[in-house]
């Protein structure tokens, strides 16, 4: 135990812990760490998957782990939480530019439109990351990752990915 | 098996289970399509909805062995019960057999979980309540696939048309399986922790019937025979044969560890 660590500090660490499907962003920018405190003298690391079956909640678990014992640290644990779900609606504004300018579309609806939207099968096209263009495809709504779909751009002909709203 | 004074605990285990189990076998179903269907981004897209179910199941199942307080964690759950004890749905047990069948099998299924899920988020039970919010987002990409394929293969060409058409009339049968209720429904619905299948059912006929007009698709008129059991563990014969795969490996090494 290193002494005059705070949950601040912590915070501060897990910034650093970055999404390993979408490295762009890290746990903090996503929404995924969903807390951390402070009890008898141990932190209590809450995340939150962002989608059930993502395989990449493991990897963010070892993450952590090995980002605060290289500092020392080992008075922690990690709990996962399930509510409330989480939704892109909490992914932050600077999470969203940092996604676009990777190259990924973010999403851009809200979750309660996209539910209406899918249950009568309106489709939105999604803006290129690219060249900011509305003429766009939807190529497969299931992509590389379960968080992500595939579209093709029709002005300047490049795929592109987008996080899917959730 | 039900017991004689159904506690709210037990009907809670058991409503779980009829999740849970419904996720698992529908995902183990889907995921036999990895690397067979017809084209890249149709197998990628049933390779993410196989993952889906799989990861809900894990939640709800873990959630249940924690109600049970047997020591039971998810994975002892679903690796070491034998078919009576499953409790999913029939439909989703049954094989995949054409394109068409497993597109009509996951049309009335997402269909199904997206209306259930709607009002499961609502449930008195905090645990469930996440869950279903939780899984409702994911099932709204199911429906919209299965939706858009369904469209296709019915106002396609002759063949995908009576393709699909055979598909909804074979498994028109295991329609009223998703409905039934019994005392386990009663009780937690009483408690608000159930979501009302009079209701479910009331929003899956219109959004069915919807649907399979755009796709001129016939409803099949049933009226002497449908095939239950999926509440008191009554499958047909095809479950034993997927438990038989998906358990084989942690029953032949019972401690192996990843």
């Amino acid at each position: 135990m290193v002494a005059g660590i705070t949950v601040e500090h912590i915070r501060d660490l897990l910034s650093k812990v970055l999404d390993p499907e979408v490295p762009a962003l890290s746990i903090v920018d996503l929404g995924i760490l969903r807390d951390v405190s402070l009890e008898n003298s141990v932190f209590e690391i809450s995340i939150t998957p962002t989608f059930t079956g993502c395989p990449a909640m493991k990897v963010i678990e070892e993450d952590i782990v090995e980002i605060l014992h290289h500092e020392g640290i080992n008075n922690f644990k990690i709990k996962t939480v399930l509510a409330p779900a989480w939704t892109t609606d909490w992914m932050s504004p600077e999470g969203k530019k940092k996604l676009k300018e990777y190259g990924i579309a973010p999403p851009s609806q809200s979750t309660e439109e996209h539910l209406k939207a899918m249950l009568s099968g309106r489709k939105k096209s999604v803006q290129c990351p690219f060249c900011n263009s509305l003429n766009t495809k939807l190529t497969s709504a299931f992509g590389s990752t379960a968080c992500k779909a595939l579209h093709f751009c029709n002005e300047c002909h490049q795929p592109f990915e987008e996080f899917k709203c959730h | 098996m039900i017991t004689k004074t159904l506690t709210p605990e037990h009907a809670l285990f058991e409503y779980c289970l009829r999740l849970g189990d419904t996720a698992l076998i529908m995902g183990q179903r889907i995921s036999e399509w990895c690397g067979h269907a017809p084209y890249l981004e149709e197998d990628i897209a049933m390779s993410n909805m196989a993952l889906d179910y799989i990861g809900q199941a894990r939640i709800i199942l873990s959630y249940a062995g924690q109600i049970e307080g047997k020591n039971r964690d998810e994975d002892t759950l679903a690796y070491r019960r034998d078919s009576t004890e499953y409790r999913n749905l029939l439909i989703v047990e049954q094989p995949n057999e054409n394109f068409a069948f497993t597109i009509t099998k996951q049309f009335i299924v997402s269909v199904y979980n997206f209306h259930l899920f709607s009002l499961l988020q609502k449930s008195s039970d905090p645990q469930i309540a996440a869950y279903a919010a939780k899984s409702l987002k994911e099932v709204a990409y199911h429906f919209r696939h299965s939706a858009d394929w369904v469209l296709r293969l019915g106002d396609g060409t002759p063949e995908s048309h009576n393709k699909i058409q055979e598909a909804v009339n074979d498994l028109w049968y295991y329609v009223d399986d998703l409905f039934q209720t019994d005392e386990v429904e009663e009780l937690l619905l009483k408690n608000g922790v159930a979501a009302d299948l009079r209701e479910v059912k009331l929003k899956w006929t219109e959004t069915v019937a919807e649907k399979f007009k755009t796709a001129t698709l016939e409803i099949p008129q049933v009226n002497n025979f449908m095939r239950m059991g999926s509440r008191t563990g009554n499958h047909t014969e095809h479950l034993g044969y997927i438990l038989a795969e998906m358990q084989f490996l942690p029953r032949a090494y019972p401690d192996a560890k990843w």
